[in-house]
C-alpha cells in the first residue's frame, strides 16, 4: 500500500449544458411563463394538469390542445423547510419546497416558497408567484412563490412628558433611600404601599406615613415566557408580595431563584442596587430574592 | 411459468467511506462467494445494475465486466437501476427456456460525489430538475405530505439501525439522537447512510436449483409497477404502483415471515407497510435495511438477497424482497419467495 492515497478531483460537465427540445406542451407552457402567464393542458377528461404533461398520467392518452390559464395564485398542499439551502437551490436564504395547487389547477406544481420562516408555512397557505425581471421560458421564470398578503405592520409611537404624582414621588423619595414607604388609613387602619394620599377603600384622605421593611411574603406570581425590557431575562417571575407590616400586596420581579421554583407563601427580601446607584426610580430593586426562611401561612 | 430460485446470495461488509477499491475490485470477492456457493462458473446470462453517474464516468459498468471474465463473449446486459431490475430481467430472461442460470451483480460507490445532488440528475429536466430539487428535499415534501409521526419515525430508526449493528455487512450506527433538521420534517437520522459496496445473486431454474441448494428460494411471484414521475401529479402519501406490484407478485396469498424494504428515508416504510400490506407479525427489514447500510444501486438486490437468505437458511418460508427506484418511491419491485 501507498503511504499516501491517491485522490484525484473529478468533475462531469457538459459544457454550455444539454440542448432539449420541449416538445408542443411544455414548449407552450415555457412560452407562456415567459410572458408571465401560466397556463395547464386540459385531458380527455376534463381535469387540468398543472405543469402541462403531453400524456394524461392517469389513462396514458394524450391530452387535448387545450390550454388554461391558471393561477397566479395557489394553495400550498405539503411543504419541506430547507433552513440551509444548497447551491443548486432556487434561493439563497431558508425557503420551503412546497406542492402548490393553482386556483384553476387539479394536479399540484413543485416550486419554492420564500416565506422567511417555517412557522409561517401551513398547509392551506395561499402563494403567488415572485417572477423574474428577465424571463427567458424556463422554470426558474418564477423565482419563488410568497405568500399572499394577509396582514401588514402599523407602527405606533406616541411621545409623553408624565409627573409621578405626589404620592408616587413621595414613596419613590423613600426608594431612593433603600425605604419602602407606606400609609396607614386612619378610618380602616389598613396599610397600604406604594404610599398613596387617599384610602380607596374608605375615600378619605390618609395622612400617618409608615415606613416598611423590605420583607414580605409572596401570595401569587406568574411565569413570563416573553421578554420584557425591564426583566433580567426569560422566563422570569413577577409576583404579588405582602410587605410585613402591610395590608395590600405590591407587584415586583422574582430572582435569583429557578423560575419553577418559585411558590405562594415563599419569604422574599428586596435586593437593592449599591447605594451609589441609586436614583428615585423603581430600578432600584433588582428583584426580591427567597430569604430562606420557612414559608408563611397565608 | 418456468420454477426459478435464487441459490446463492453474497454482499460486501459496506463501508461508510471510501476504501480505494475500484469497481471491478469492490465486485470480485462476492461474485467468487456466489460461484463458490452455487458451484457454478458459467452462466446462461449475466445482468449488472448500477449508475454511471455515481462514478461521474460514461459506460463505467463496462470496466467492472473485468471482474466477470467475459471472454469469449457471453450473454450479458446491464440496467441503468439498482440491479433488483437487473434480477428481474434475468428472471425474464430465464423464462425463456433455453437457460438455466443467471449471475446478477450491483454496486455503487456513494462516497465519491454527492448523492443528493447526483439524483437531482434523474429528474425530469424540464419542471424538477433546474430547480435544484435534491433528493432529501423530494424525501422531505413526501414525509411531510404523508402526515409522519416524529415518534414513529424515530422508532424506525432505531430498530433499523439496531438490527443493523448485529448484521456484519451493515454500518454500525449509534442510536438516532438530535433534534436538528437535514430538511424538516427529516431529521439527518431519517436518511439512509451513504455507503459504499456490492452484492450478488444466482438464480437457477427447476432441477438446477435443487442440484446446487439444498433449501432454494423460489420466486413465486414477481412484478413492477410505476407512478407518475411527476411529485404534483399523485397522492405522495400513498404508493399505489407498491400496492399493484404487491398484487400482482400475490403477496397477500400466504403468510409473510419477513419483509426486506427499500427504506431510504424513515417515513417510507409506512408508506410501503401500508401500500404491500404487510401484516404486524411479519418481520420487516431484519437486516437493518438501507437505514443501516445504502449501497446504491445494490441496495434493492441485497432485499431480495437477504430475504432469499432467511429462506436458504431455514429460517422462514415466505418472504418478500422490495425495491424502488425513482423519487418519493415512485417505481418499485415486489418479489415474493417460498421454501
Amino acid at each position: 500500500m501507498p503511504s499516501e492515497e491517491l485522490i484525484a478531483d473529478h468533475v462531469l460537465e457538459f459544457p454550455g449544458g444539454y440542448t432539449r427540445t420541449t416538445g408542443p406542451v411544455i414548449g407552450r407552457f415555457l412560452t407562456e411563463l415567459r410572458d408571465g402567464r401560466i397556463v395547464g393542458v386540459r385531458t380527455a377528461g376534463g381535469r387540468t394538469l398543472v405543469p402541462p404533461l403531453e400524456y394524461d398520467p392517469d389513462t396514458g392518452e394524450a391530452v387535448t390542445g387545450e390550454f388554461a390559464e391558471v393561477g397566479p395564485a395557489g394553495t400550498v398542499e405539503s411543504w419541506a423547510w430547507v433552513s440551509e439551502p444548497r447551491k443548486g437551490h432556487p434561493l439563497e436564504r431558508p425557503f420551503a419546497w412546497a406542492l402548490i395547487r393553482l386556483d384553476g389547477a387539479d394536479t399540484a406544481l413543485v416550486h419554492a416558497v420564500d416565506a422567511g420562516d417555517a412557522r409561517a408555512m401551513r398547509p392551506g397557505l395561499r402563494v403567488r408567484p415572485r417572477w423574474r425581471a428577465e424571463r427567458t421560458g424556463h422554470i426558474t421564470d418564477i423565482e419563488s412563490f410568497v405568500p399572499e398578503v394577509t396582514r401588514i405592520v402599523s407602527p405606533v409611537r406616541a411621545e409623553y412628558r408624565v409627573k409621578p404624582g405626589k404620592s408616587l414621588a413621595r414613596f419613590l423619595e423613600g426608594v431612593e433611600r433603600g425605604i419602602f414607604l407606606g400609609c396607614r388609613c386612619g378610618s380602616c387602619g389598613k396599610v397600604y404601599v406604594p404610599y398613596r394620599l387617599s384610602c380607596p377603600e374608605c375615600g378619605v384622605a390618609i395622612t400617618e406615613e409608615v415606613e416598611l421593611p423590605d420583607t414580605g411574603t409572596i401570595t401569587t406570581f406568574a411565569i413570563n415566557n416573553l421578554p420584557d425590557p425591564r426583566a433580567p431575562q426569560v422566563p422570569f417571575v413577577s409576583a404579588y408580595i405582602l410587605l410585613d407590616g402591610s395590608d395590600i400586596p405590591m407587584i415586583a420581579l422574582v430572582g435569583d431563584i429557578p423560575a419553577h421554583e418559585v411558590r405562594q407563601g415563599m419569604r422574599v427580601r428586596a435586593v437593592w442596587v449599591p447605594e451609589e446607584e441609586r436614583t428615585a426610580s423603581m430600578s432600584n430593586i433588582r428583584w426580591f430574592a427567597p430569604t430562606g426562611e420557612p414559608d408563611a401561612e397565608l | 411459468m418456468r420454477e426459478i430460485a435464487v441459490v446463492a446470495f453474497a454482499q460486501t461488509r459496506h463501508s461508510a467511506v471510501d476504501e480505494g477499491l475500484g469497481e471491478a475490485e469492490l465486485i470480485l470477492p462476492v461474485l467468487d462467494e456466489v460461484r463458490e456457493r452455487s458451484g457454478l462458473r458459467k452462466f446462461g446470462f449475466t445482468c449488472s445494475g448500477s449508475c454511471d453517474y455515481l462514478a461521474g464516468a460514461p459506460f463505467s459498468f463496462v470496466s467492472a465486466l473485468d471482474a466477470l471474465g467475459a471472454w469469449p463473449p457471453i450473454s450479458e446486459s446491464h440496467v441503468e437501476m439498482d440491479a433488483a431490475w437487473a434480477l428481474y430481467e434475468a428472471w425474464v430472461r430465464l423464462q425463456h427456456g433455453d437457460v438455466d442460470s443467471a449471475l446478477i451483480y450491483g454496486f455503487g460507490k456513494s462516497s465519491q460525489g454527492d448523492l443528493r445532488e447526483i439524483m437531482t440528475l434523474q429528474l425530469d429536466p424540464y419542471y424538477l430538475s433546474p430547480l435544484g430539487l435534491d433528493q432529501v428535499s423530494y424525501a422531505a415534501l413526501q414525509a411531510s405530505a404523508s402526515g409522519a409521526d416524529r415518534a414513529e419515525l424515530d422508532e424506525v430508526v432505531r430498530r433499523s439501525r439496531a438490527a443493523g449493528r448485529d448484521n456484519p455487512y451493515a454500518l454500525d450506527l449509534p442510536d438516532p439522537s438530535g433534534d436538528g433538521y437535514e430538511v424538516e420534517p427529516l431529521r439527518p437520522y431519517d436518511v439512509a447512510p451513504i455507503t459504499d459496496g456490492a452484492a450478488a445473486v444466482v438464480l437457477a431454474a427447476g432441477d438446477l436449483a435443487r442440484e446446487v441448494c439444498e433449501r432454494p428460494a423460489w420466486i413465486t411471484g414477481i412484478a413492477h409497477r410505476i407512478d407518475p414521475h411527476y411529485l404534483g401529479m399523485r397522492d405522495l402519501a400513498r404508493s399505489a404502483s407498491a400496492a399493484e406490484a404487491a398484487r400482482a407478485a400475490g403477496v397477500g396469498k400466504g403468510s409473510l415471515d419477513v419483509a426486506e424494504l427499500h427504506v431510504q428515508f424513515s417515513h417510507e416504510e409506512r408508506i410501503l407497510r401500508r401500500a404491500l400490506e404487510i401484516p404486524d407479525s411479519t418481520v420487516v427489514n431484519p437486516s437493518g435495511g438501507p437505514l443501516a447500510a445504502n449501497p446504491v444501486m445494490a441496495t434493492g438486490l441485497i432485499r431480495i438477497g437477504e430475504a432469499a437468505a432467511r429462506i436458504m437458511d431455514g429460517a422462514a418460508n415466505r418472504t418478500l424482497g422490495h425495491a424502488t427506484s425513482g423519487p418519493c418511491l415512485q417505481h418499485n419491485l415486489v418479489t415474493v419467495m417460498e421454501a
